[in-house]
């Protein structure tokens, strides 16, 4: 009874281009690797391991942030959730992948954080005191939990949205949206801890309320400006170009603009808080990250992290135009690399503003590897949700 | 005997019925022309041609002002004014303004929404003409109109009649002044 005129199945001619689009993201991805592989040996190992974990934070919100986006449109509803729907579960398939990302730092745990040399902690009452949280098993095992987590989520959207394309959205898409509420308190939950674990204790002695709310707000972002990029690559040929139309677009355009709002009003309420308080405890943060050159960064993101993106998306015009948004979206991601070196690097470079080859290589790397792998997920089922309920609105949605 | 009119108006069952009318008349070179519906229909805007108006630039302006003005009061106050050493911080310690900065940025671009849409909607207005069509008291609860204004350049009452019973309505009628 499959009454679709649209066949939403990835046609011959785009398969051959997501391929191509791969194996340049898998060539790039593997140079990647065997330069920075070099570096691990010209560098150091300290070096590596600090450049890494920057450019992983990144590949952690192309991953999660599309989970939030997926349990979201369950919850809500919405013309914009069923055209991202497909890519935000080929996003979260991911995660094997990005849990094996994250061996290097398990490895480097040493190299990145003071907390588990026992000499340091031992002259350190106030490290001694944080023992209890910040000690390499239950580091790990808090890792664990959190990538446990967003796999069973993952593998539940993933296997139910399958079953609904297959049998109809009768018997299956209640145990979506029911998983979706409880799934976006987890996942609010384990991104703020995960962003205390594995950002947070590289300064043990520094502490911020908002950290966790700011980078759930950044992966949401993250993913939105991928999300579009992606979706705007999409549209040139069937079947996307049958589906998508500048409504669906400004939708997504919106939440960017959202978001870019929402991480400015986070990013700065922990810069005020702190700056007014001026307290010995907290204010050394921002001491390392407003001087020696730092501050010009952080001048870069305010502009181009916030005012202009923000100025831009104010227009709906611009909203409705595929290639603008799109250049908007991929020059916020470029933004939300620097943002994170900003946050990251001054923890390990107090004195001097600086940046080490790896900080380039490492990214590339990363984001090649983990591209090839989200077009190869992508690429196996059809591009829209074949029995989603409501789909013909969402397709009316669109038409003029 | 031609008593100016405000206008001709049709009366329609369902909203795809206005829509594919407002878009007929469009075609047909008619530009004064207004739709009257129980509820938003968003189509209606594209088929109208009703998205650009000078709202979003007054809003816009509006905010820069209450901005601005927000800025420099607690500028004035704070530095010229009443100068107070507070932990040592500079008299212009701009991080602290930004906070009412914001507010009033909202609260002016807010209010100059609220205001500017009753202003450019030409509101309150008590007396319309359409209310002389008996049965336009229908639109706030299932029927739909669209009324060509005498002011349009192509109106010619035989002739809009005419064409406005060409797109199928229940009714046609004349909308006095």
């Amino acid at each position: 009874m499959m009454a679709n005129a649209v066949d939403y199945s990835i046609t011959p001619q785009l398969r051959t281009d997501l391929r191509q689009w791969r194996i340049r993201a898998l060539v790039a991805g593997v140079l990647g690797t065997a330069v920075s592989a070099a570096g691990f040996f010209a560098a150091g190992p300290t070096q590596f391991y600090r450049s890494y974990l920057w450019s992983y934070v990144f590949i952690i919100a192309l991953t999660i942030g599309p989970l939030a986006w997926l349990m979201l449109q369950y919850v809500t509803g919405g013309a914009w959730g069923l055209v991202i729907r497909r890519a935000c579960e080929a996003a979260t398939r991911t995660l094997p992948l990005v849990l094996v990302m994250f061996l290097p730092i398990v490895i480097g745990i040493n190299n990145l954080y003071p907390w588990p040399h026992a000499k340091l902690v031992a002259a350190d009452e106030l490290l001694r005191h944080k023992a209890p949280y910040l000690n390499v098993p239950f580091f790990l095992g808090r890792a664990a939990f959190y990538f446990a987590g967003w796999m069973f989520l993952a593998w539940w959207f993933n296997r139910w949205s399958l079953k609904e394309d297959l049998e109809g959205h009768d018997a299956v898409h209640t145990k979506m949206s029911r998983m979706a509420g409880p799934g976006l308190l987890f996942w609010g939950f384990s991104v703020t801890f995960m962003a205390v674990d594995w950002v947070l204790s590289v300064d043990p002695k520094w502490f911020s309320t908002i950290f966790g709310m700011l980078f759930m707000v950044s992966q949401c972002l993250t993913a939105m400006a991928f999300l579009i990029t992606l979706m705007v690559l999409l549209s040139y040929q069937r079947p996307m170009s049958e589906v998508l139309t500048h409504r669906h677009l400004h939708d997504l355009g919106k939440f960017l603009l959202a978001m870019v709002m929402v991480w400015a009003y986070f990013s700065f309420s922990q810069f005020l808080i702190i700056w007014a308080g001026n307290l010995p405890e907290e204010i050394p943060w921002y001491l390392a990250r407003l001087n020696h050159g730092w501050q010009y960064v952080g001048l870069l993101l305010v502009v181009g992290h916030f005012a202009l993106p923000f100025a831009l998306l104010l227009s709906r015009d611009l909203k409705r135009n595929f290639k603008l948004l799109a250049s908007i979206a991929i020059f916020i991601l470029l933004m939300r690399f620097v943002d994170l070196y900003w946050l990251i690097t001054p923890s390990f470079r107090h004195d001097s503003f600086g940046v080490s080859f790896l900080d380039f290589t490492i990214p590339v790397a990363l984001v090649g590897l983990w591209l090839a792998y989200f077009l190869m997920q992508l690429e196996k089922r059809p591009l829209m949700p074949l029995n989603a309920p409501h789909l013909e609105e969402v397709l009316e949605h669109g038409r003029d | 005997m031609n008593k100016p009119i405000y206008g001709v108006m049709a009366e329609f069952d369902n909203p795809s019925a206005l829509v594919n009318a407002a878009r007929a008349a469009r075609e047909k070179g008619y530009r004064e022309l207004d739709a009257y519906s129980p509820f938003p229909i968003e189509e209606l805007s594209d088929a109208l041609h009703l998205h650009k108006n000078k709202l979003p630039l007054l809003v816009l302006v509006g905010g820069i002002v209450g901005g601005t003005i927000g800025y420099a009061l607690q500028y004035f106050v704070t530095v010229m004014y009443y100068p107070i050493n507070v932990g040592g911080r500079p008299l212009h310690s701009w991080p602290a303004y930004i906070i009412i900065t914001f507010e009033m940025t909202i609260l002016f671009a807010a209010l100059t929404a609220v205001f500017g849409l009753l202003g450019l909607c030409g509101l309150p207005m008590p007396y319309h003409p359409t209310f002389n069509v008996p049965r336009f008291a229908q639109a706030s609860r299932n029927r739909f109109f669209l009324c060509i204004e005498s002011t349009d350049p192509l109106f010619d009452h035989q002739k809009t009649c005419e064409f406005l019973e060409t797109l199928d309505p229940r009714e046609v009628s004349e909308v006095a002044h």
